[in-house]
């Protein structure tokens, strides 16, 4: 029920943006995220933008993963 | 405990539960929006399908939910117009292109959601749509966790926070989790590493004798939470009590519309006649939720309940706990 994806916003316009998602065009609305600019991956929960994503976190993130994942080799 | 039934879907999906060692047993927690609806307001909504003319709108896993007599599903069978949608912008249309029809919104859901129904009610008074109506069984999660803290017999050393939820509200919304029940919360995100990763930082927490919130999930979440979308939700939501299947009525857990929006209160237009409430036989749904007990301690658990044919709610929704354990639980491997 909470599910929420991140997606890429194409364009603006107004309340609303053009985003892609998985390869798919979708018109969200982004009255939620007024901060959202063209480029911004957004957290997409039943068609409105709920949170725009952090690139330098999300980087952060896969960083620690990988670190997660090499331990994992280490141990194996 | 984690919360959110999105994190116990993944947890099972990806078979974490066999990764962890003995000593770290995960609870399924009342994080599941379809799941929790008490049958009252479920009987509520199936009252409103029977309504004449009424177009009832629904997010798809409310469907096959069973009620007290009846389903939406039923409902539909039976005549009603009963029609999924997947975002309250297509109920908003719908009502937009049959200006002639009632549309309702059956409104679930938590504080991910809730915004999103406010803007749906801010653009509909803007536009001046006049048939389009919501009954609000929005329910908030800082209430609802801490009842359960105070539950004898819950006795939980971490707490995995909604990621979702947070993402509105805030990790800050768990604060007090931290600071007056000392139990460690993190904020994780849904990938099976963010999981491990929460966990990792949970037991950390406890090894060091600490109970802070941590934010796992930063690339979604920040501590302030989504000013704009509690914005929203405060000029159109109040407070209310409400009912939660397990943990009965949590005082300020509920979210109704404020008194400038009762036009578009379902609740309130129609003069619905749900019938007196019953609760299926042998369902332990409600002690399910406060992970009091696993779905395998379920006498129906697989047998008389199972996807197809559900008995309890927790079944039903994609992430019901049930459902979680039926399709990727140890018995079925």
């Amino acid at each position: 029920m909470c599910l929420a994806i991140p997606a890429l916003v194409k364009s603006i316009n107004g309340d609303e943006a053009e985003a892609e998602l998985g390869g798919l065009s979708l018109n969200i609305s982004i009255v939620l995220t007024p901060e959202v600019q063209v480029g911004d991956y957004v957290l997409l929960h039943t068609g409105y933008a709920i949170s725009v994503l952090d690139e330098e976190e999300a980087e952060e993130t896969l960083r620690l993963f990988e670190d997660m994942a090499s331990l994992e080799e280490g141990l194996s | 405990m984690e919360f959110c039934g999105s994190h116990t879907t993944s947890i099972m999906k990806n078979g974490l539960r066999q990764l962890l060692p003995p000593n770290i047993r995960m609870v399924s927690g009342p994080g599941c929006p379809v799941c929790v609806t008490d049958n009252a307001d479920l009987d509520k909504a199936i009252a409103l399908a029977g309504v004449p003319g009424v177009v009832l709108l629904t997010f798809g896993d409310m469907m096959k939910v069973p009620g007290s007599r009846s389903s939406l599903e039923k409902a539909r069978a039976e005549g009603a117009d009963v029609r999924i949608v997947y975002s309250a912008l297509n109920a908003l249309q719908i009502a937009r292109d049959t200006p002639w029809r009632p549309v309702v919104l059956v409104g679930i859901g938590f504080e991910t959601t809730a915004p999103t129904i406010a803007a749906s009610l801010l653009q509909a008074q803007h536009e001046g749509i006049e048939n389009y109506f919501v009954l609000s069984l929005h329910k908030v999660c800082p209430p609802a966790i801490q009842s359960l803290l105070e539950l004898e017999g819950v006795q939980l050393q971490g707490l995995i926070c909604p990621g979702h939820v947070s993402a509105i509200t805030g990790s800050l919304a768990w604060d007090f989790v931290a600071d007056r029940y000392h139990v460690p919360c993190v904020v994780a995100g849904f990938e099976p590493m963010d999981i491990l990763q929460s966990i990792n930082m949970l037991v950390e927490q406890v090894e060091r004798g600490e109970s802070k919130v941590e934010i796992a999930y930063r690339r979604g979440v920040r501590r302030e939470g989504n000013p704009k979308a509690l914005e929203l939700m405060d000029m159109v939501f109040e407070p209310s009590e409400a009912r939660w299947r397990g943990l009965g009525v949590v005082p300020g857990s509920g979210l109704a519309l404020r008194e400038a929006f009762a036009r578009f209160d379902a609740g309130l237009v129609f003069d619905i006649d749900a019938g007196p409430t019953m609760s299926p036989a042998g369902c332990i749904c409600g002690a399910i939720l406060m992970g009091v007990k696993a779905p395998p301690e379920c006498r129906l658990f697989g047998k008389a309940c199972t996807p197809a044919a559900p008995v309890g709610p927790c079944m039903v929704s994609s992430e019901g706990s049930c459902s979680a354990y039926y399709l990727y639980g140890e018995a079925c491997v």
